[in-house]
C-alpha cells in the first residue's frame, strides 16, 4: 500500500506543548522562591520525588490496568541499591558522582521489575493485585531477614556529601537536593509522557481496554505488560534514588504496604485516566503526609473516607474533574454552573465541618485520656465533654448537609442543562 | 513423637481459622467478582464486638451475637456503598474495599483503642483440652484436661516426664470451622437458597433473568461472608490476641491462600489454608539453618559462609515468608492455583 | 492453493463433544459461508482455528503452517485474522488509535518505546486509509465506545483487515443489522476482502448466496455439506437439516 504525498502538508509548531512544558519548568525553578522556609523546600523535594513515583504507578494502573498493591517494593528496592551505590562511592569503591545515585537507583528498581515482573504479570486483573501484594509482603518480611543489605531495624543511612563538588555543588544544603531533584522531575515527567505517545505505550492502553483482542492482533499481551513493568520499575526505582539522597537514610518502611497503599489512593485521587492526574496526587500525598497528619489525629480516618467517596462519586479522580470543567469553558457554559458550584462548596464545608468537630472530639477523648477535654478546632474553642459542642457540632452537620441536599438538587439541573447544550452544539458543528 | 503430634493439631487449628476466613472471602469473590481487601477488617471487627459484647453477656452470646453484627455490618456496607460501585466494574469496587480497610482500622481504634485489648476465653476453654504424657518408663499416654502436677514432674530423679499440652481454644477452634464448613456444604448442596448461589456463582445474569432478586442475593452473600469472618474473629482474638495489627497480620496470609488454592474454588482454599497453617507451624518451631544442616552433613565450611546471614538464617526466622514462597511457586508451576478452575 | 485445512478437528468441553470431527480445506481466494442451526459450533469453530480455544484432537493448517495449539498472536502473525460476534474493540481509544493499533505489529514496529507514533508515517498513513474504507473518517477522533452499532461493526472489520492477514475470518457480521446496513455492509466486505481468502459465519441467507463461493454447513459440530450455493441448496441432508422452510427460500430468492 504505497502511498506518494500529492501534495504540500503543513504541520503547525505545536506551540501550546512548549508553554506548557516551559511553565512546568518555570514552576519547579520558582516554587523554593515562593516557599522558601527549610520545612517546604523539604517538602517540594519530596513532592518531585512523588511526582515520579506516582507518574510511574499511573503506567500501571491508569495505562496499562493494572491494580498493583506492591510499587513500593521497586522505589523501595531502588532506595537501597541507591544509598549502598552511595555508600560505594563515599568510600571510594563507586566512583559515581552523586548526580548520577538516583539514575542507579532506577537500575536497581528495574532489576528487581525484571525479576519480579515476570512472576507477577503471568497473570492479570484481580489476581495480579493479589500477587502483587503477595511479594510486597514477601520483600518487607525479608528485609527483616537480610540484614546486610537491608541494614536491620536502623536501616541503612549514608552521607550525599561525598565525592568530588563540581561547580561548588556539594549537596550539602537542602536547596541543592531540591533542584536535583527538580531536574531529575523534569526529565522522568517528559520522558513518561514521552511514552505515552510510542507504539509500546499505545498498545499497552489497548491491553487495558480489551486484553483479549490485542492477542488477535499480533500482540503478546502478557509481554506487553511485563515490558511496562519494567519501564515503571525503572522510573520507580529513580523516585527511590532521589528519596535517599534527600533523606540520607533507608528503613525498611519504604518497601512496606503501607507506602504502596499510599501510591495507590493518591494516584486514584488525583486521577489514573489523565496523564496529569498522578501529579496531583503526588502532591497532595506529601500535603496529607507531612501537614495533614500534623493537623490532626484524624488524618488516616478523613483520608479513608476522602477516597471512599472519590471511588463512589468521582472514579476518575480529581483530574478528571478539572477536565470536566474545561470543557464546559470550552463551551462557554461554566458561567451557567459557577454559582452551583460556590453553593455546593460552601454547603458541603459547613457539613464537613460539623463532622469534623465531632470526628476530632471523639479522637480527643480517645487519644488525650489524661488532658483537659477542651480543644481548639479550626479556632473554635470546644470541650469535648459538654453537652453544647456535641449540640452545636451536630446542629451545624445537619443545616450543612440540609443546605448541601438543596445545592446538589440544583447543581444537577443545572449540569443537565449545560450536557443538553453541549451534545446539540456537538451536533450542530459535525453538520458543518 | 508428641511434638509431631501436638504441632500438626496446632497447624491443622490454624489452618482451619485461615479457612474460616478465606471459605467467606471466597464465596464473595466467587458469586460477586469482588475481592474484599476488608474481609480481615471484619474478622478484626468481630474480634473487637465479641470482646465487648464478652465482657457484657459473657462468651457463648458473644460466640453468636458478634457474627450477626459483624455480617449486618457487611451487609449494610455492600448496600451504601459496594451496590453503588458495581456498575464501574471490578477494581472500583476492589478500591472501596481498599478504603473501608482503611476507615475500620481507624474506627476501631477510635473505640477501642491502640493497644491490644484482653479478649479472656470463657473458663471452659481456658486450659489444656489434653496432656500428653512422655513417661520414660511407661511410654506415652493422654490426659483428658490439665494433667495433675506429679504426673508432669518426677521426684524421682531416673524416671523422666515431659507433658506437651493441647490448648482448648485451638481444640474449640477446630471444631466451629469444621461446623461450619459442614454448615456451609449442607447450605450449598442441600438448601434451595444454596442452589440458587451456586447458579449464581457462576451465571448471575441467567439467574437473574429466573426471577430471582440478584442484589439481595449478593447482599446476603457479603453479609453472610463477612458474618464468617466476624466468627472467626471471635475465635481467633480469644485464642491469640485481639489487637488494631491483627487485620494486618492475617490479610495478606488469606489472599495468598485464595490465589494458592486456586480464585474461587473453596476446596482449593481449604487445601491451602491446611497446607499453609501446618506448614508454618512446624516452620517456626525449627530452629534449623542452612548452616546447621550443612555441618550436620559432615561439609566443610569456610568462615565467610559461617558468618553469612542468609546461611545462618533458620527455618522459624524464614517462617514469615514461606506463605508467599508458595504463592511464587504456584504461579510458577501450576498458575491456575492447586484446584482452580477459572480463568482470570 | 490450499490457505485453510482441518483435518478430523474435534473439541470436547467437558464431557461434551461440541465439535465432532470436522474436515475442511478452503482454497486461497475463496469465500466460504459457514451456516447452521444455533448451537451447532459454528463460533466454536472460529475460535479452535484463531487459537482461542485448543482442539482435543486433530489437526489445523494454515498454508503450510500447523497452527492448532498456537497462541492467538502466533496464529496473528502467520496470515490469520478474525473478527468477533459480540464487538470487541478498544473503547477508550480513538478510531484512529483503533486502527493504527492493529496495524504496527505488521509494519514491524513490535515494542518498541523509542519511537513517536506521530512519525511513523507508514501506519499512519495507512490507517487513514483503513478509515476511509470502512467510512469512518468522518469521526476519526470520536472514542469507539461512542460510535452507533453499525459503526462499531465497521470498526471491527477495520481492524480485523488491518494488518494485511490472507486469511480473514469473520464471525456473523452482519450481526443485528437493519436490512440497509446488511446490504451496505456486504458491499463493504467485498471490497475489503477481495483477493483474500473468507470465512464467514452467516445467518442472513441473502447474505450467504450473494456473497459465497462455497458453503459449509455446520451440524452438531459435523460440517454435512461444503458446495457451491447450488448444489448446497439442493443438497437433501442440508435442505432436512436447516433450509427446509419456505422463509429460507423466499431469502434466497432475493
Amino acid at each position: 500500500m504505497a502511498l506518494t504525498k500529492t501534495h504540500y502538508e503543513f504541520k503547525p509548531y505545536n506551540v501550546a506543548r512548549w508553554i506548557i512544558w516551559g511553565l512546568f519548568a518555570l514552576i519547579l525553578l520558582l516554587a523554593p522562591k515562593l516557599f522558601n522556609s527549610n520545612l517546604s523546600v523539604s517538602m517540594l523535594s519530596q513532592m518531585g520525588v512523588a511526582i515520579i513515583a506516582c507518574l510511574s504507578y499511573n503506567m500501571l494502573l491508569g495505562q496499562g490496568g493494572m491494580l498493583s498493591f506492591g510499587h513500593a517494593v521497586y522505589t523501595g528496592l531502588g532506595s537501597y541499591v541507591a544509598m549502598h551505590a552511595l555508600l560505594a562511592a563515599g568510600s571510594g569503591s563507586l566512583p559515581v558522582p552523586v548526580t548520577l545515585i538516583p539514575l542507579v537507583g532506577g537500575l536497581g528498581g528495574m532489576f528487581f521489575a525484571v525479576l519480579f515482573g515476570y512472576v507477577s504479570t503471568k497473570k492479570s486483573g484481580t489476581t495480579f493485585a493479589m500477587i502483587t501484594l503477595g511479594m510486597a509482603e514477601l520483600v518487607f518480611a525479608m528485609s527483616l531477614m537480610f540484614s546486610e543489605f537491608f541494614g536491620g531495624e536502623a536501616g541503612v543511612s549514608g552521607n550525599r556529601v561525598v565525592g568530588e563538588s563540581f561547580w561548588g555543588i556539594t549537596y550539602g544544603p537542602q536547596i541543592q537536593v531540591y533542584y536535583l531533584t527538580a531536574a531529575y522531575t523534569l526529565v522522568c515527567v517528559a520522558l513518561m509522557y514521552a511514552f505515552t505517545r510510542t507504539p509500546l505505550g499505545r498498545i499497552l492502553n489497548a491491553v487495558r481496554d480489551n486484553p483479549e483482542r490485542v492477542e488477535f492482533i499480533g500482540y503478546n499481551t502478557q509481554h506487553v505488560r511485563y515490558l511496562a513493568f519494567i519501564i515503571a520499575g525503572f522510573f520507580a526505582g529513580i523516585a527511590g534514588g532521589l528519596a535517599s539522597v534527600n533523606f540520607e537514610i533507608v528503613t525498611a518502611e519504604v518497601v512496606g504496604s503501607g507506602r504502596s497503599g499510599a501510591y495507590l489512593l493518591f494516584t486514584f485521587l488525583g486521577g489514573a485516566t489523565f496523564f496529569f492526574g498522578p501529579i496531583i496526587g503526588a502532591v497532595l500525598m506529601v500535603l496529607a503526609f507531612v501537614l495533614l497528619s500534623e493537623l490532626t489525629k484524624a488524618w488516616l480516618l478523613y483520608l479513608g473516607l476522602v477516597f471512599l467517596f472519590m471511588v463512589m462519586y468521582a472514579p476518575g479522580g480529581i483530574s478528571s474533574l478539572i477536565m470536566m470543567n474545561l470543557r464546559l469553558a470550552a463551551f462557554g457554559r461554566l458561567k451557567q454552573i459557577w454559582v452551583a458550584y460556590v453553593g455546593l462548596g460552601v454547603t458541603a464545608l459547613i457539613g464537613l465541618a460539623g463532622t469534623a468537630a465531632m470526628i476530632e472530639m471523639v479522637y480527643h477523648l480517645q487519644l488525650n485520656t489524661t488532658a483537659s477535654p477542651e480543644l481548639v478546632f479550626a479556632g473554635i474553642a470546644l470541650n469535648a465533654t459538654s453537652f453544647n459542642s456535641w449540640f452545636g457540632s451536630v446542629f451545624v452537620m445537619l443545616t450543612g448537609f440540609g443546605l448541601f441536599e438543596l445545592a446538589r438538587r440544583q447543581y444537577l439541573h443545572d449540569w443537565e442543562e449545560t450536557q443538553v447544550y453541549i451534545e446539540k452544539e456537538i451536533k450542530r458543528r459535525e453538520a458543518l | 513423637m508428641e511434638f509431631f503430634f501436638i504441632s500438626m493439631l496446632n497447624g491443622l487449628s490454624y489452618g482451619l481459622l485461615l479457612f474460616m476466613l478465606s471459605s467467606g472471602l471466597t464465596l464473595i469473590f466467587s458469586m460477586m467478582g469482588v475481592l474484599n481487601f476488608a474481609h480481615a477488617s471484619f474478622y478484626m471487627l468481630g474480634a473487637y464486638i465479641g470482646y465487648t459484647l464478652n465482657g457484657v453477656f459473657g462468651f457463648w452470646t458473644a460466640l453468636f451475637l458478634a457474627p450477626v453484627l459483624t455480617g449486618a455490618l457487611g451487609a449494610l456496607f455492600e448496600r451504601l456503598s459496594l451496590r453503588r460501585v458495581h456498575v464501574y466494574g471490578h477494581v472500583p469496587e476492589l478500591l472501596v474495599t481498599f478504603g473501608l480497610s482503611y476507615i475500620v482500622l481507624e474506627l476501631v481504634q477510635l473505640v477501642w483503642g491502640r493497644t491490644a485489648v484482653e479478649f479472656v476465653p470463657p473458663a471452659l476453654l481456658q486450659g489444656p483440652a489434653f496432656t500428653l504424657v512422655q513417661h520414660s518408663v511407661n511410654g506415652l499416654s493422654l490426659v483428658w484436661g490439665a494433667a495433675p502436677a506429679e504426673l508432669c514432674n518426677s521426684a524421682d530423679a531416673a524416671v523422666r516426664m515431659v507433658c506437651t499440652t493441647f490448648p482448648a481454644t485451638r481444640g474449640f477452634m477446630m471444631l466451629v470451622a469444621l461446623v461450619m464448613m459442614l454448615g456451609l456444604w449442607l447450605l450449598l448442596k442441600r438448601t434451595r437458597v444454596g442452589l440458587v448461589i451456586q447458579a449464581a456463582l457462576t451465571h448471575p445474569e441467567a439467574v437473574e433473568a429466573l426471577g430471582h432478586n440478584v442484589p439481595r442475593v449478593f447482599m446476603t452473600v457479603f453479609g453472610v461472608g463477612t458474618g464468617l469472618a466476624g466468627l472467626a474473629g471471635v475465635i481467633g482474638g480469644s485464642t491469640f490476641v485481639t489487637e488494631p495489627a491483627m487485620a494486618a497480620t492475617v490479610g495478606s496470609i488469606i489472599f495468598v491462600v485464595v490465589v494458592v488454592g486456586g480464585m474461587g474454588s473453596l476446596g482449593g482454599a481449604f487445601l491451602a489454608s491446611l497446607l499453609i497453617g501446618v506448614v508454618q507451624t512446624f516452620a517456626v518451631a525449627f530452629d534449623y539453618s542452612l548452616l546447621m544442616l550443612l555441618q550436620q552433613l559432615g561439609l566443610a565450611t569456610s568462615q565467610a559462609m559461617q558468618n553469612n546471614s542468609v546461611l545462618k538464617l533458620t527455618l522459624s526466622q524464614v517462617a514469615p515468608i514461606l506463605p508467599y514462597m508458595f504463592l511464587v511457586l504456584i504461579l510458577i508451576f501450576r498458575p491456575k492455583g492447586l484446584l482452580g478452575t477459572r480463568e482470570t | 492453493m490450499i490457505a485453510l485445512e482441518l483435518k478430523n478437528v474435534r473439541k470436547n468441553f467437558g464431557k461434551t463433544e461440541i465439535i465432532r470431527g470436522v474436515d475442511l480445506a478452503v482454497q486461497a481466494g475463496e469465500r466460504v459461508a459457514i451456516i447452521g442451526p444455533n448451537g451447532a459450533g459454528k463460533s466454536t469453530l472460529f475460535n479452535l482455528i484463531s487459537g482461542r480455544f485448543e482442539p482435543s484432537s486433530g489437526e489445523i493448517w494454515l498454508g503450510e503452517h500447523r497452527i492448532d495449539g498456537k497462541k492467538p498472536f502466533e496464529i496473528n502473525r502467520l496470515g490469520l485474522s478474525r473478527s468477533f460476534q459480540i464487538t470487541n474493540i478498544f473503547p477508550k481509544l480513538s478510531v484512529f488509535e483503533n486502527l493504527r493499533c492493529a496495524v504496527l505489529w505488521k509494519l514491524g514496529y513490535k515494542y518498541t518505546f523509542f519511537k513517536f507514533l506521530a512519525d511513523l508515517e507508514d501506519a499512519n498513513d495507512r490507517a487513514e486509509a483503513l478509515m476511509e474504507r470502512i467510512r469512518l473518517d468522518k469521526k476519526r477522533d470520536v472514542l469507539a465506545v461512542n460510535l452507533t452499532y453499525a459503526e462499531q461493526r465497521a470498526l471491527e472489520i477495520g481492524i480485523t483487515i488491518a494488518g494485511g492477514a490472507d486469511v480473514v475470518l469473520l464471525d456473523e457480521p452482519t450481526a443485528g443489522m437493519s436490512k440497509s446496513e446488511t446490504k451496505r455492509f456486504i458491499q463493504l466486505i467485498r471490497e475489503v476482502t477481495e483477493g483474500k481468502t473468507l470465512l464467514t459465519v452467516e445467518h442472513d441467507m441473502g447474505v450467504v448466496f450473494g456473497l459465497a463461493d462455497k458453503i459449509a454447513v455446520v451440524v452438531y459440530g459435523e460440517v454435512i455439506a461444503f458446495d457451491t450455493p447450488e448444489a448446497v441448496r439442493a443438497n437433501a441432508k442440508v435442505q432436512e437439516a436447516y433450509l427446509g422452510s419456505a422463509v429460507a427460500e423466499s431469502q434466497a430468492a432475493h
